[in-house]
């Protein structure tokens, strides 16, 4: 069975209709991380938004970027980022306020922000861009370790470096007695959340 | 619409706009952190997008967002971990409630 050209009823060409879908898919996860109220499902929807944008960057014709995509956000960042909000994580935590108090502020600056962006983009005619060219991921490897190889090294050692300075910061002091601990003014008290503790030295 | 290089730059100013408005208004430090990987997910589509519509460029682009991309592995690693760091000092996540100096 052969498929039709062009989407049927709709006429469109089938890598726009995959291009809406994702582009849905991508900005609606988003919005659900950003407007959702229960951080866990906050950091389940930002997987979903990854993905997405692995898709893309599948239909812009790189396909390594789209599996680099899936190897570090969804497989790596993602299990970083809900094993935080694990490790944070209070019985008593905020359920009620979830926004700052001047959210509208926010709103308005990011409303200004992609309305000054959206005239940029829409207005400027770019003159080099031709038609979508694949990005074979050969390509890639030549320029990686051939052109940028130093760079390439740098940002090794910079991950070598986040890996020991976030381990050092992580880390539980051990001079600093239990009950020694700020509360903070709203703080909890050190009893309730004892457990998340014990659950990170498991 | 998925051939023209308009479509990805706008797809990618509207991604950028919600990270930047869950930046600025949530008061979760990790969530601000998620918003901060929302952003830069939306500043890596337009390089590859720029990238992948501009023949001069090649490869290149994928390149530069190979690095960013890196970065912001290590961005993220400290940045979770300066808040789980505050977290067992203060015993909240909440920025607004980080005041100590402001008391």
């Amino acid at each position: 069975m052969e498929l039709p050209q062009t989407v049927p009823y709709l006429e469109w060409r089938w890598d726009d209709l995959v291009f809406l879908v994702l582009a849905g898919v991508m900005l609606g996860a988003a919005l659900l991380v950003v407007l959702g109220r229960d951080i866990i499902r906050s950091g389940l929807w930002l997987v979903l938004s990854f993905a997405g944008l692995a898709g893309i960057y599948a239909l812009l014709g790189s396909p390594f970027m789209a599996l680099t995509q899936v190897l570090v956000y969804i497989g790596a960042i993602s299990v970083l980022i809900l094993f935080a909000i694990m490790i944070t994580q209070s019985k008593a935590g905020p359920s009620q306020l979830v926004f700052q108090r001047q959210w509208w502020a926010a709103a308005i600056a990011a409303v200004l922000l992609v309305g000054l962006l959206l005239t940029a983009v829409l207005l400027t005619t770019f003159p080099l861009a031709a038609d979508l060219v694949p990005q074979p991921a050969r390509d890639i490897a030549l320029l990686l370790f051939g052109d940028y190889l130093f760079a390439v090294e740098v940002v090794g050692v910079l991950l070598l470096a986040a890996v020991v300075g976030g381990l050092y910061l992580a880390r539980r002091d051990p001079d600093m007695p239990e009950t020694n601990r700020l509360g903070g003014p709203g703080g909890l008290p050190a009893g309730p959340a004892a457990p998340a503790d014990e659950e990170e030295a498991a | 619409m998925s051939h023209s290089l308009e479509a990805y730059l706008v797809l990618s100013v509207l991604l950028f706009g919600i990270g930047v408005f869950g930046f600025l208004a949530k008061r979760n430090a990790i969530a601000m952190l998620m918003s901060i990987e929302i952003m830069l997910n939306a500043v890596n589509l337009a390089i590859v997008a720029f990238g992948a519509f501009t023949p001069e460029l090649a490869a290149q682009a994928s390149t530069i967002a190979l690095f960013v991309i890196a970065v912001a592995a290590g961005e993220a690693t400290v940045g979770l971990a300066i808040v789980i760091a505050i977290y067992r000092n203060r015993r909240t996540p909440l920025v607004d409630e980080y005041a100590s100096m402001h008391d």
